[in-house]
């Protein structure tokens, strides 16, 4: 069963001489339940394939599938209920002016929840961060608890597909651990299904079940992680990110 | 040994705050020759207040306090804040975390790294446009004509990063400061970007204080590391013997790194000990 299915995906920014090809013809399927990695230097479109997931990136053809339903050009609300993201900066993505739990009993409202109170509490919990930091504002926060607070809000539709775009990039990594481990956790208790985006591929080794490649756009290999962690690449380009990364 | 390129003793970095006086450094001594240097810590470390102290670019009401920084056997600490400006970009030059609060949000990125290399150098524009273009070629980016006309926010994180440092180059300085230069790029981009750094240590003789979270990169690139913990350095070490480093602190660290040669379920956390910040700080002079 395939939670998400990705065929012939283009997406473009910009136009005539200032035309950019961010994706081209990307095809990949992740399972449900599974965890799936996209790897590649910046600029390699890795994000903007997220991006065109949720409909950041307006300007995209070909086909995305997620839970058996071809996903349109207007999204329903229901689409965001199924499917969130983690963004990569926790101090950009949180509003400054906004206590934690603004942001998250705004989530829930948006969501159609009624029972508030309760669910936010449950949500701090279930990020680790307790009742403590209910009504604290981003600025009060560390990086790690920040990245928390955001994935908290991500939880609060009780999504089933997780997109996470290097969400430890900007942490340390004492930090990184826990919020890896943390996510492990999340995945294992609500049955959710990742896709991840890393350029650290001990990262992605130690999360994911298996990985593409992206290079300019495109995807060079699709490989499990076992074939990784043998630096088992078949396509030149992989087997050079591997060696650079060792 | 030759003369160190900077000197620096007891430096202290202070904050006053509401709930008293805040030491973000505490009594850090080391010195800088023409090396790779590295330092090392989590957030909040002082690890970039070290980097920032070194220049003079605390705003007050935050205070440096040292016995010297001595640049070339001058005091930083007795210049002017005149005198501090033709320091900055000339002999000391830095390259700060994160491009997005770097570069100019308004300014095309050509005219940004004109205007750099005009600031530094005699030249006439389009003198200057080739020189932007070949320092964008420098750090190894691709389409240079395209990135001239582009501003900073069409472009991603790790070619804002490039752009930086090919606008810290222009003045040739003797020192360069790069505080999580490489953080924002991905390993074949940083592998390329430590290249251009290394060249500039070994061709010109410059000194590079790397500020870094990331153990390995440093392990790898520097010679000779400072492992920062609540302002203070906890361990000084040979950079290839930073595996084998014996601090519980470096230990933790290097723990909590997940790697892809020994898959483990769970990543340790690193236990932290109130001892480690009351220790004094470990001297980096050598």
């Amino acid at each position: 069963m395939s939670m998400l299915n990705i065929e012939g995906l283009n997406v473009w920014f910009g136009r005539d001489r200032d035309r950019v090809d961010a994706v081209k013809g990307a095809s990949f399927d992740v399972g449900t339940g599974e965890s799936f990695g996209l790897v590649g230097e910046s600029g390699s479109g890795k994000s903007t394939i997220l991006r065109a997931i949720t409909g950041l990136a307006p300007t995209w053809s070909g086909r995305i599938t997620v839970d058996g339903r071809a996903v349109e050009k207007a999204r329903p609300r229901a689409f965001y209920k199924q499917v969130q993201m983690v963004f990569q900066d926790p101090y950009a993505s949180l509003h400054p002016r906004h206590s934690v739990d603004a942001v998250l009993a705004e989530t829930l409202k948006l969501h159609g929840f009624t029972d508030i109170d309760a669910r936010v509490a449950k949500l701090l919990d279930d990020v680790g961060l307790g009742q403590k930091f209910r009504f604290r504002y981003p600025h009060q926060l560390s990086g790690g608890q920040r990245q928390r607070v955001a994935i908290a809000r991500a939880l609060a539709p009780e999504p089933q597909l997780l997109l996470l775009d290097e969400p430890t990039s900007a942490l340390d990594v004492s930090v990184q651990a826990e919020i890896l481990n943390l996510l492990a956790d999340l995945r294992q208790g609500h049955g959710l299904t990742f896709l991840m985006v890393s350029h650290d591929l001990s990262v992605v080794g130690h999360m994911c079940d298996r990985l593409a490649v992206m290079k300019d756009g495109e995807i060079v290999e699709v490989m499990d992680v076992a074939a990784l962690r043998a630096m088992k690449a078949t396509h030149p380009y992989s087997q050079h990110l591997l060696q650079a990364s060792v | 040994m030759m003369d160190p390129l900077l000197d620096i003793e007891n430096l202290w970095v202070r904050f006053p705050t509401r709930q008293g006086v805040f030491d973000a450094v505490r009594g850090v001594s080391f010195t800088l020759g023409r090396e790779r240097l590295g330092i090392v810590g989590e957030s909040g470390s002082g690890k970039s207040m070290t980097g920032r102290a070194i220049l003079r670019l605390i705003r007050p009401p935050g205070r440096v306090e040292a016995e010297h920084i001595k640049l070339d056997g001058v005091d930083l600490l007795q210049k002017s804040e005149k005198e501090m400006r033709d320091v900055r970009g000339e002999r000391i030059s830095m390259v700060m975390q994160d491009p997005k609060f770097s570069l100019n949000p308004v300014m095309t990125i050509g005219d940004q790294i004109i205007e750099a290399y005009r600031l530094h150098n005699n030249a006439s524009k389009s003198e200057a446009r080739s020189k932007a273009l070949e320092m964008l070629g420098a750090v190894s980016i691709r389409d240079p004509e395209r990135v001239m006309r582009a501003y900073p926010h069409e472009m991603s994180g790790g070619m804002g990063q490039r752009i930086m440092i090919a606008m810290m180059l222009i003045p040739n300085p003797q020192i360069l400061i790069a505080d999580e230069p490489t953080s924002a790029l991905d390993v074949s981009v940083q592998r390329q970007v430590l290249d251009i750094m290394d060249r500039l240590v070994k061709e010109r003789g410059m000194g590079l204080i790397f500020i870094s979270h990331d153990l390995n990169l440093v392990a790898d690139f520097c010679d000779r590391v400072l492992i920062m913990y609540a302002g203070r350095i906890v361990e000084v070490c040979d950079a290839d013997k930073l595996h084998d480093a014996q601090h519980p602190y470096t230990r933790g660290l290097l723990n909590s790194l997940p790697r892809l040669d020994t898959p483990r379920d769970r990543l340790d956390v690193l236990e932290r000990d109130p001892a480690w910040s009351d220790a004094s700080s470990v001297s980096g002079r050598i």
